[in-house]
């Protein structure tokens, strides 16, 4: 069977505008949570007046044709895919060797929006040519695939909130079946827009904390009252052991299992017995060929919703038992908020960076945790021991999707 | 007032710049959109929208297929100016 590694990372997030800022925001217990300043906040009245804005703005780095021709979510999946790419040395692929599997959550929601406000106000005659190619939500995955000249099948994962794991997932398995040889893997959201907000507001789903942005996002914590939005993209270059070896590259680690399951339980809601999210881990560990002992870091999916937070427990206990105490396990979204269909291609690189540093990341913001969920949480960074250890990465999305990554340091 | 026929040329060359990333100067009357300055549909429908923003002008979908070379543009704007 063929082995899969990871050879290069990007990214662009609320804590920075690559993968080493924000890495290190991160373990110096940044917050990317700040007050919008738009004025669309006050003109609709948002319940919410604040999110995880990209630390980087796109404008800064694309070209001007480049903003014009892309949704503000292809342009961070884009940027992070670029990064990718030069970290992992630019690899020399056959272009028919060579595939996307990106992700968004909710495609180019800004892009759609705007051309609306255009035909209300100025009719269909201005409605500009390129909305439909900047609204799909295989947008991300096309702007890749057309820069890095990606032929192996450019392909979009969408399950809300677990769609960068699952798109991971995705590329993982067609390294392993021989349809590819390099991926470029992850997952992108720029949906901080009014619409988005308010409709996530009106289930209730997002923190009301509008007076302490940065203390907003806190998983686990007993005053959690919802998730914060976040945006940004993540990236990741993945190929074959002996590529990796045959050329030289640096490798952070291996890949060594994965899996998507679901719920089939209620649309939003997650099974409050864990099973889907237990299903997922314990088939991701099957297929890396590990025991439960031998996980040490658990990068949690974490929202900081109450419900959500305590779920995801019930399924780590049943598939950890008296081991999920030790557990070394990271909330990264308390410091970048939630990235939707972004957030598991970013968690998916701090969870690579753990194993590569032995250190899991603190989480921010856990002041007083919920005593139903009796969690090994660290406040700072936390030393991995193990030089061997197998971390995994959760992450569940709206729909009951449950996508799963295991790596583990080679 | 009308704009010159060299305003016309200039306003057009923004807009191809803008949409394009083509130097402004590349963009002159003899040149043909597709085969000189290699301006793809969807650019040039952009570009259409935009001149009829900027001129005032309307240019009918059955119109923009003659115009082949920026001079057919500048031409159709400066005559059809309101």
């Amino acid at each position: 069977m063929r082995r899969v590694v990871i050879t290069g990372l990007g990214a662009t997030t609320p804590l920075g505008g690559d993968v080493a800022s924000s890495w290190e925001a991160l373990l110096q217990g940044k917050s990317g949570i700040s007050t919008l300043e738009q004025d669309w906040v006050a003109k609709y009245e948002l319940p919410v007046t604040f999110a995880g804005q990209a630390k980087v703005s796109a404008d800064a780095i694309l070209t001007p044709q480049e903003q014009k021709r892309l949704d503000p979510s292809s342009q961070f999946a884009l940027i992070s895919a670029r990064q990718a790419w030069l970290d992992a040395g630019e690899p020399e692929v056959e272009p028919e060797r060579l595939g996307v599997d990106f992700a968004t959550g909710i495609g180019g929601v800004w892009t759609l929006l705007d051309a609306f406000e255009t035909l209300k106000e100025r009719g269909p005659r201005r409605v500009l040519p390129m909305t439909v190619p900047m609204l799909m939500p295989n947008g991300p995955a096309a702007a890749i695939g057309m820069a890095l000249g990606a032929r192996a099948g450019v392909r979009t994962a969408v399950s809300a909130c677990a769609s960068g794991n699952e798109a991971i997932a995705n590329g993982y398995h067609r390294i392993l079946s021989g349809e590819a040889d390099v991926i470029i893997a992850g997952g992108a959201e720029a949906a901080i827009h009014p619409l988005p907000i308010a409709a996530f507001a009106a289930m209730h789903a997002l923190s009301k904390r509008n007076d302490e942005p940065e203390r907003a996002s806190r998983p686990y914590d007993t005053d959690r009252d919802g998730f914060v939005m976040g945006e940004g993209a993540g990236s990741v270059v993945m190929e074959t052991l002996e590529s990796a070896q045959a050329r030289g590259a640096q490798i952070y680690c291996e890949i060594v299992g994965s899996s998507v399951t679901s719920d089939a339980y209620h649309i939003t809601a997650p099974d409050p017995e864990g099973a889907g999210a237990a299903r997922a881990m314990i088939s991701a560990l099957e297929m890396a060929g590990v025991s439960i002992s031998d996980v040490e870091h658990v990068n949690a999916h974490a929202t900081s919703t109450p419900v959500g937070d305590i779920a995801e427990y019930t399924a780590l206990k049943r598939v950890f038992g008296s081991h999920t105490e030790e557990l070394i396990v990271s909330a990264t979204k308390a410091s970048t908020g939630h990235l939707l269909g972004g957030a598991g291609a970013v968690e998916a690189i701090f969870t690579i960076l753990a194993l590569k540093h032995q250190l899991a990341p603190g989480t921010i913001n856990l002041e007083n945790q919920d005593s139903e969920i009796p969690l090994n949480v660290p406040a700072k960074p936390h030393a991995l021991s193990r030089k061997d250890a197998v971390a995994i990465s959760n992450s569940f999305g709206f729909g009951g999707h449950n996508a799963v990554l295991a790596f583990r340091n080679i | 007032m009308a704009l010159t026929e060299a305003e016309v040329l200039a306003g057009l060359a923004e807009l191809v710049n803008d949409e394009t990333g083509i130097s402004a100067d590349a963009v002159q009357m003899d040149k043909s959109f597709t085969d000189d300055l290699d301006i793809d549909s969807i650019s040039m429908m952009t570009i259409v929208v935009n001149a009829e923003d900027k001129f005032g002008v309307k240019i009918p979908d059955e119109e923009v297929k003659n115009l082949i070379t920026v001079a057919d543009a500048v031409n159709f704007i400066s005559s059809n100016q309101g």
